[in-house]
């Protein structure tokens, strides 16, 4: 019985050492990596904004839509809305396309205020690597092939890949991925054309308080 | 513990009796992340600091320790580890740390690092425990990059592509030696064949000097055992 007890002691003891081990990391680091993460989402939504003229802080006014929304994607969907002084230029719709080749893809979509893309780019997939992963901007420039296009051009039914009658290339061995991201983008274009006015009025929702 | 039994200790770890090579362990990871040079290499990396780490706590704490709670003290320890080495990542390298994702977590289920704690550390001084975990970890490191070397130039055609995500800088392609690859060494059907290749290799060098010291040694104790 003595040895049972002595053995928790040391049990409970070594947890403890090892439970004040981490909570100091963690508060040297807390700072740190709140910081990184800032910087990390502000520095990934800039390229997706093109050559926009805009304020700094992009992040601040952003809009989180839970779902149910009518925006691509069952998860939250995002909207950073970018403004020049008083003036809104851009929105960034950081939305989920459905049906990858190996689940959901992650999108960013900057949309200038008259529904021109100014830039997509990928922020999160699990696509094949050398293939499906060519949607990524430093492996190859198939998410360029966006820029500056709207719902008007291509008309609607043209957003999609050559193979399947659209006006976009697709990625040899790959159709499955570049489908899910054209069909998202479509989506949130036409999204954007509909609800502009009400994406710039609203309140910008605080979920980090 | 002197110089050059430290030195026994590393090479012990790098080559005789290296974690992936001969031991098999830790297969797990090497297998999932190996797909590149880059990401084999912060693996591996992370690996190390943690197998030394561990080790050395586990050697430090061995007197202290009833034999039979040991498995579950070694699992608090790794585990604290892991999670602070996860916490300096995400703080000093963020970008390395979002392309090795759930890996650095995963360390702690490296099998390798309980067998060390159990094996070497929890009956060896501090200081040999020290050399085994940065050897073994070194070991373990070398495996990694050279998997993840084979799988990236068979697979991609290139070789150290994005080594920014461990030292900063612009994302660069590394060299390019072909257009696109052999698709298979990408996938995870490669990293066994990658492995099984460097398994072959050591055992043929092991092999190789094997012989070679049977030449030199005098006739009469030339003569081997065979069983089997």
């Amino acid at each position: 019985m003595n040895e049972v007890i002595k053995s928790g002691m040391t049990l409970a003891l070594i947890g403890a050492i090892c439970a004040a081990m981490v909570a100091t990391t963690h508060v040297l680091t807390r700072d740190r990596i709140a910081a990184n993460e800032q910087a990390w989402l502000e520095k990934s939504l800039e390229p997706a904004l093109g050559d926009v003229v805009f304020d700094g802080g992009v992040s601040d006014a952003t809009l989180v839509m839970h779902p149910p929304h009518e925006l691509p994607g069952a998860d939250d969907a995002l909207i950073y809305r970018v403004y020049a002084g008083a003036q809104p230029v851009a929105a960034l719709f950081a939305v989920t396309a459905r049906d990858g080749f190996a689940g959901s893809i992650r999108i960013l979509l900057g949309v200038e205020y008259d529904g021109t893309v100014t830039g997509l780019r990928i922020l999160q997939h699990r696509e094949t690597p050398g293939l499906g992963d060519r949607i990524e901007s430093s492996r190859s420039d198939w998410v360029f092939q966006f820029d500056a296009r709207s719902l008007g051009d291509p008309d609607v039914d043209g957003w999609t890949i050559k193979r399947d009658g659209g006006q976009f290339d697709q990625i040899s061995g790959a159709s499955v991925t570049p489908r899910a991201v054209i069909t998202a983008v479509r989506e949130t274009l036409v999204y954007f054309e509909a609800h502009r006015d009400d994406i710039f009025s609203a309140p910008a929702t605080r979920d980090d308080e | 513990m002197t110089t050059s039994s430290f030195i026994e200790r590393l090479q012990v770890g790098l080559w005789k009796d290296n974690p992936g090579l001969v031991q098999m362990l830790g297969l797990c990871p090497l297998l999932a992340v190996t797909t590149s040079f880059v990401n084999g290499l912060g693996l591996g990396i992370a690996t190390l600091i943690v197998l030394a780490f561990s080790n050395v706590l586990v050697s430090a704490s061995k007197r202290w320790i009833r034999h039979e709670i040991r498995i579950p003290i070694y699992v608090l320890i790794i585990a604290s580890l892991v999670t602070c080495i996860e916490l300096i990542f995400e703080a000093w390298f963020p970008s390395l740390d979002r392309s090795l994702g759930i890996f650095i977590p995963l360390i702690v289920t490296n099998c390798a690092i309980v067998a060390r704690a159990e094996v070497f550390a929890s009956r060896n001084t501090v200081l040999s425990s020290l050399a085994d975990g940065i050897g073994m970890g070194a070991g373990f490191t070398m495996l990694l990059v050279a998997v993840g070397a084979i799988r990236e130039l068979v697979g991609q055609g290139s070789i150290l592509s994005r080594m920014d995500l461990l030292f900063g800088g612009e994302p660069s392609p590394g060299l390019v030696l072909a257009d696109g690859g052999w698709l298979l060494a990408i996938l995870p059907p490669g990293a066994f064949f990658a492995l099984a290749i460097a398994v072959a290799i050591k055992n043929a060098l092991d092999r190789k000097k094997n012989l070679a010291r049977r030449a030199t040694m005098p006739r009469s104790l030339r003569q081997t055992k065979r069983t089997g």
